[in-house]
């Protein structure tokens, strides 16, 4: 029988990250997210691993590139205004192609916020957050079972593409407990880290570095880290699809948003309206060609998010060119997560 | 018997050297390296002791001493 | 007649890009001289700042990772968790550790991480072009303090030797100078003590590299290097301030 196990997103999510291989984690405490380092700090010591509770949201983001740095895998999380002051350590690793798992169980803001759920940092997830023009894999679970299994993904993927991952949730996601199936780690193909540094030994000189200084070196640097960005959208791109064959509009939206959307959904197929979901999994790369396929047919999308309007962007950029977008969402805080009722009459009104 | 050796193409022509020799052997050259500077030279290689206190306070590993 | 003096073999045999009569030369080889010394190349892996110290891969022959500015000696706690064996050192200017890095370098000290740390003061900023550092002296005139450093606005300058020396986490603790034969013969043991501190594993070790900025002090070599013993050295004092092993 299927081991099934009950418990808050978070705690799975730091069970998948031991089980992924991580044995390094860096992290600093901040509502919503603190399940993560507390687990992580009881569970690390027994496997021989290392937990530093840091001074600061950058020392943890630069221990990480340090320790991703001489190969191992290793993990910080945070929450929004933390995952702020993280970004410049995130445009270091990712200029210098450092595999490394960040998660960000996202708040409210600007500036201090709440600690409700929110999706307000959908650009600074998916635009590259600090400077320098560069992306991140962005992978958005929407339970329990995918906060376990969307960070083992983000694992191999950062080390197959060296990019930083992050898994973005929120404390719906974070804090709720629901059943899962704690999976054994993928088997997958990576190759060596050919391009750590653990002493040169005998060998030649291995610097990991994102100083390029030369005429020409950081264009062409740039534009290899732009050509895996191509490949990654070929390759990874996930989302699911729900009910979306005979469906006259299609709801977008991710992560806990999607959940409720789902709701929505199911309200109003109960009440015979041909509605469906699309839920980008990855939110970088994001599914352009799902959302450009069931637009060939279907001609309106209700983009759903908890802010005031960010993937509606990237919605907007991907449909058939004569397919309508509209929006439904409002900026997060204490009493604005919508109910699926408030959904479904937007759905009713846009159908 | 000692002796060193002035890496021209090394020395930036800081003149710590000059400083640091005790018996004051090293001097700066009258013309100018490729690179534009004036660099150091051993005025008498006879009174060398090769105390290697040049070659310590190089800051361009430009001496080599021999003993 | 056989070579008594010649280029440690941690050096790669390359010129630097350092100015004229700038100290970090001589500190890079006196880090290599040590590495020599206590065979630890092979097993090294340096990290870099930002700054002019920003190429240390360009001259050792170690690996290296560059790390973000101030932030080396976070780098630095990552890379020595996740491989304990490997010899890790910083090398960092006073901009980088003494300003925005003072949070890094004091929790990575404070914890007692068993690392070396190379801290090379020159009073300026020296890769931006020689604004004010937090180690400039008071009335130092310097591109962001024309009128001279003022205590009463700027503070005085940071003496990191000895505020890191307060911590239990710092095994030793030095300022040396090479601005003459004697302080740099000193400087040539601390360096290696504070290696041997870490080869040993018995702690965070740190040293204060006064050095000269000729460039940017507006100074000729000879000039900037007698500065360094005449106005550095009775504000910053050479000698040991921690030492808790008694190596």
């Amino acid at each position: 029988m299927t081991q099934r196990l009950f418990m808050k997103g978070n705690e799975a999510l730091a069970m998948a990250a031991i089980e992924a291989g991580c044995r390094y984690y860096f992290g600093y405490p901040i509502t919503p997210q603190s399940d993560i380092p507390e687990y992580m700090s009881r569970e690390l010591p027994k496997l021989g691993g290392e937990f530093i509770q840091a001074e600061s949201e950058i020392a943890s983001i630069n221990m990480l590139l340090g320790a991703s740095a001489t190969g191992v895998r290793a993990m910080t999380s945070s929450s929004s205004p933390g995952i702020s002051l993280k970004q410049e350590g995130i445009s270091y690793m990712a200029g210098a192609e450092l595999p490394g798992v960040i998660v960000n169980i996202c708040r409210s803001g600007p500036g201090l916020g709440g600690i409700d759920a929110s999706q307000a940092d959908y650009f600074q997830a998916v635009k590259g957050g600090g400077h320098g023009g560069y992306h991140i894999i962005v992978l958005a679970p929407s339970s329990v079972q995918e906060m376990y299994d969307l960070t083992m993904l983000a694992f191999d993927l950062s080390d197959i593409y060296r990019i930083p991952a992050m898994v973005f949730g929120d404390s719906v996601i974070g804090q709720m407990k629901e059943s899962f199936v704690p999976n054994p780690r993928p088997r997958r193909e990576l190759s060596p880290k050919d391009w750590v540094v653990r002493g040169k030994g005998s060998g030649a000189q291995r610097v990991v570095k994102s100083l390029y200084l030369g005429d020409g070196e950081l264009e062409a640097h740039n534009w290899k880290l732009h050509g895996r960005y191509g490949v990654l959208k070929e390759k990874e791109t996930r989302w699911e699809e729900f009910l979306l064959d005979d469906a006259e509009l299609v709801v977008a939206a991710f992560g806990s948003a999607a959940r409720i959307a789902k709701s929505a959904v199911m309200e109003a197929r109960g009440k015979g309206l041909r509605v469906g979901l699309l839920r980008p999994i990855t939110l970088f790369p994001f599914p352009e060609k799902a959302f450009r396929a069931v637009t060939e047919r279907c001609k309106k999308v209700l983009t759903v998010e908890l802010n005031a309007g960010q993937m509606v962007e990237d919605v907007r950029l991907s449909v058939a060119r004569d397919a309508d977008v509209l929006f439904y969402g409002r900026p997060p805080g204490a009493g604005s997560l919508p109910t699926p009722e408030e959904l479904l009459v937007q759905i009713e009104k846009n159908y | 018997m000692a002796r060193i050796e002035i890496e021209e193409t090394r020395c930036k022509g800081c003149g710590l050297c000059t400083l640091a020799c005790t018996r004051k052997l090293i001097a700066m050259s009258e013309t100018i390296t490729k690179q534009g500077y004036v660099t150091a030279v051993m005025t008498d290689q006879e009174k060398c002791t090769g105390c290697a206190l040049c070659a310590e306070i190089c800051p361009d590993v430009a001496i080599r001493v021999f003993k | 007649m056989h070579q008594v003096f010649k280029k440690p073999v941690s050096l790669k045999d390359i010129q630097t890009h350092f100015c004229p009569g700038c100290h970090h030369g001589t500190f890079h080889r006196l880090v290599a001289e040590a590495m020599d010394e206590f065979g630890v190349q092979e097993r090294t892996i340096g990290v870099a700042s930002v700054g002019c110290s920003v190429f240390l891969y360009g001259y050792f022959d170690i690996d290296v990772v560059e790390a973000p500015h101030g932030r080396a000696p976070a780098v630095a706690t990552g890379v020595k968790r996740a491989r304990p064996d490997s010899f890790v050192f910083t090398y960092q200017g006073d901009g980088d550790l003494a300003a925005i890095g003072t949070s890094e370098i004091i929790h990575a000290a404070n914890r007692g991480e068993d690392i070396t740390v190379i801290f090379v003061n020159n009073t300026t900023y020296g890769m931006t072009g020689g604004q004010m550092a937090p180690t400039t002296l008071v009335g130092q005139r310097t591109s962001t303090s024309p009128y001279g450093r003022n205590r009463s606005k700027d503070g005085a300058p940071i003496r990191m030797a000895e505020l890191l020396a307060q911590l239990e986490g710092v095994a030793f603790s030095a300022r040396v100078a090479v601005n003459n034969p004697k302080n740099l013969m000193d400087a040539k043991r601390q360096i290696k003590k504070a290696f041997r501190y870490q080869v040993e594993g018995k702690g965070f070790s740190f040293i204060e590299a006064l050095s000269s900025c000729p460039t940017n002090w507006g100074m000729d070599p000879l000039s900037a290097n007698e500065r360094v013993g005449s106005e550095m050295c009775s504000y910053f004092p050479l000698g040991v301030f921690k030492n808790d092993s008694g190596l």
